[in-house]
């Protein structure tokens, strides 16, 4: 036993020949993310705090889907969702809909804590951010210019894009054109577990390229894209409907508890078995401080480490 | 084994000093519903298609907490919200935050069979009602005299009335752990409990095996604007797949931390428990302090319910003949 601690910044079709210009500023994301996380379980922060700074970190960055550099609803405005699970109570929070909150896994832990509810979602969750004094800014302030042109893009081929949907292959000399495959963006997510075993998860997005204004993905829906109790925390990360379908997260620890099944074995049975190849990817502890990271896409963005020394960043399968 | 099943229900959590007259409508609605469901099966209907037309019955009567009749948030307006699954392919489609939509339940079919998503909320939920083109009210065509009282008392005592909770001479309360109540709270001369609404749901396997699942409800009485509660979480309040159908109500945190819709089939699929035994199980190791219940039909024709609330709302029919309508254990 021992802490570990993985996170993602989404899995999807990610290009192999993504340039170096777009692969370096994301890899430096999740190695400071890794670095972070593991320093506060090295300073003995509960899970919950750690999975939470970790996720409002990567919220920040604009590399990735969530926060700053939330992908557009097809109104080309933003609407983000966050979630967080307590793996000893179970205990969790959710939002959807926000356009102002810089964290919105921040709001996801006040709903949970502050409230007798779980989750909270558009108009309603805003106003519960404006009565908790937590930082809003103008939704402009979470656009961005690549956002814009995958929407653009994503209107032009008539589509709804999945995070990593490689783009129309047009004008390859276009600097800000995401030609090349470049919809390397995706969800992000953080679990951890400390040497007691105590587990939690976090994740949070701006969903699907061109979404229907109000269309809710796996992020917020626990069991979906998140879950954690006393056996495994996960966040999982891809096509958010065939997640819900599959109730990817709480598959994985319903196989360690039900079947008997390894973290590993689990995660591998549910990424392999149970969802369309292509959608899905997650990250995973155990309470005994195993780590996993699978996907059945092209690639993930991600990053993991365990307390015996083990780390790991990468994007395209290890193998 | 084989052969079609339905179950329906109003709600988890009853008043024992319930009136009899309340009591006595409460079952001729699940027994018209469930007549309606069985005239759907004998026509050789799809589970899919029998679910959505049991809930819409639900939602359009007043009685239960979904559509007309549902509870209401802290600003006295209605908001709706429902799932759907259909167990073959696992497609799903829910709702939530619906002010004007008459039936919530066809909305989220809707969002199942002609979106490329499974969850719309609020105002683009709204809208997407728009496009398609279903019927629409006014809000206030949801809001029923007894909630808007109900909500009053709810307000006096700042508390969210849950379902289910009922006071037992001042040593529970209907919150949220808000704390104690002297007295419980009074409309008419009885316990606000009493009148406090339920969710509705409808599970069906059809003849050919197939299973669906539906859930709709107003949520909690006095909740937060905004609040979404598990009747429109895949996985907690509706559960569809190959081997069952799940619905449930009661304590909505509960439900959506306890996983339950799915973990019934879960335990079925992994643990290779029968229907009734994965109910039991679920009912009794998943809810931890929880209050809920739930109804379930397997794929070979077996119908089952479970609750460790007082009372649920229920209905049940199987092909070969056995129908029951209940409240109490």
């Amino acid at each position: 036993m021992g802490w570990a601690i993985a996170l993602h910044g989404g899995a999807g079709d990610i290009p192999l020949s993504l340039p170096p210009e777009r692969r370096a500023p994301r890899e430096a994301a999740l190695r400071h993310c890794l670095q972070l996380g593991v320093a506060a379980l090295k300073a003995k922060q509960p899970p919950l705090d750690v999975v939470e700074l970790v996720v409002r970190e990567l919220e920040n960055s604009p590399c990735f889907n969530a926060g700053k550099g939330s992908v557009l609803t097809t109104q080309g405005t933003v609407e983000m969702e966050a979630c967080i699970m307590d793996g000893n109570t179970k205990n969790c929070g959710a939002v959807s809909g926000l356009s102002t909150v810089v964290n919105a896994i921040s709001l996801a832990r006040l709903v949970m804590e502050k409230t007798p509810h779980i989750y909270l979602a558009f108009e309603g969750a805003e106003a519960f951010a404006r009565e908790q004094g937590v930082e809003t800014v103008d939704a402009s302030h979470f656009i961005t210019p690549e956002n814009i042109e995958r929407l653009k893009q994503a209107k032009e081929a008539n589509r709804v894009q999945i995070d990593y949907t490689q783009p129309i292959q047009k004008d390859l000399q276009n600097e800000t054109h995401i030609a090349s495959g470049d919809s390397q963006i995706g969800t992000v997510g953080c679990v951890a577990v400390d040497d007691q075993g105590n587990l939690a998860s976090a994740t949070s997005t701006g969903g699907l390229v061109n979404k229907m204004v109000g269309r809710i993905g796996d992020t917020p829906v626990i069991g979906a894209g998140i879950y954690a109790n006393r056996f495994c925390a996960v966040s999982a990360t891809g096509k958010g409907e065939s997640i819900i379908r599959a109730t990817v997260a709480r598959d994985v620890a319903a196989l360690m508890e039900y079947k008997g099944l390894s973290l590993k074995e689990a995660a591998a049975y549910v990424i392999e078995e149970c969802v369309p190849k292509g959608d899905a990817g997650l990250v995973a502890v155990s309470a005994t401080g195993e780590v996993t990271m699978q996907f059945n896409t092209t690639g993930m963005f991600r990053a993991c480490a365990t307390e015996d020394g083990f780390s790991e960043i990468g994007i395209w399968p290890s193998v | 084994m084989g052969g079609w099943a339905i179950a329906v229900h109003g709600g988890a959590g009853v008043d024992p000093n319930l009136p009899q007259e309340r009591q006595e409508q409460a079952k001729q609605l699940l027994t018209r519903c469930l007549n309606l469901g069985i005239s759907a099966l004998r026509s050789s209907l799809p589970a899919i298609d029998v679910v959505e037309l049991v809930v819409r019955e639900l939602e359009t009567d007043p009685l239960f907490n979904s559509g007309r009749g549902s509870a209401l948030t802290e600003k006295g307006t209605v908001e709706m919200e429902a799932s759907i699954m259909d167990g073959p392919r696992r497609r799903c489609g829910a709702v939530s935050g619906l002010t004007t939509v008459k039936n919530p339940v066809s909305l989220a079919r809707l969002v199942m069979d002609k979106s490329p998503h499974s969850y719309l909320a609020f105002s683009g939920a709204e809208e997407f009602a728009r496009q398609q083109g279903v019927e629409l009210v006014e809000n206030e065509y949801f809001i029923t005299e007894d909630n808007v009282g109900m909500l009053k008392l709810a307000k006096e005592a700042n508390k969210i009335v849950f379902d289910y909770r009922i006071p037992a001479l001042g040593l529970e309360t209907c919150s949220a752990g808000a704390g104690m109540v002297e007295s419980a709270l009074q409309m008419n001369g009885l316990p606000i409990s009493i009148y406090a609404p339920e969710t509705v749901g409808c599970v069906v396997v059809d003849s050919q095996g197939r299973c669906a699942a539906a859930t709709s409800t107003g949520g909690l009485m006095n909740k937060m604007s905004g609040r979404i509660g598990d009747s429109p979480l895949i996985g907690a309040g509706t559960y569809a797949c190959d081997l069952c159908a799940v619905s449930c109500t009661g304590e909505g945190e509960a439900i959506i931390r306890g996983t339950l819709a799915r973990d019934v089939a879960a335990v079925m699929e992994y643990k290779g428990l029968q229907l009734q035994d994965a109910v039991d199980y679920v009912i009794k190791k998943r809810l931890d302090e929880g209050k809920a219940g739930m109804i379930a039909v397997s794929s070979n024709g077996e119908v089952a319910y479970g609750f460790n609330t007082t009372g649920m709302f229920r209905g049940c029919a199987t092909e070969d003949g056995f129908m029951e309508v209940g409240i109490w254990e």
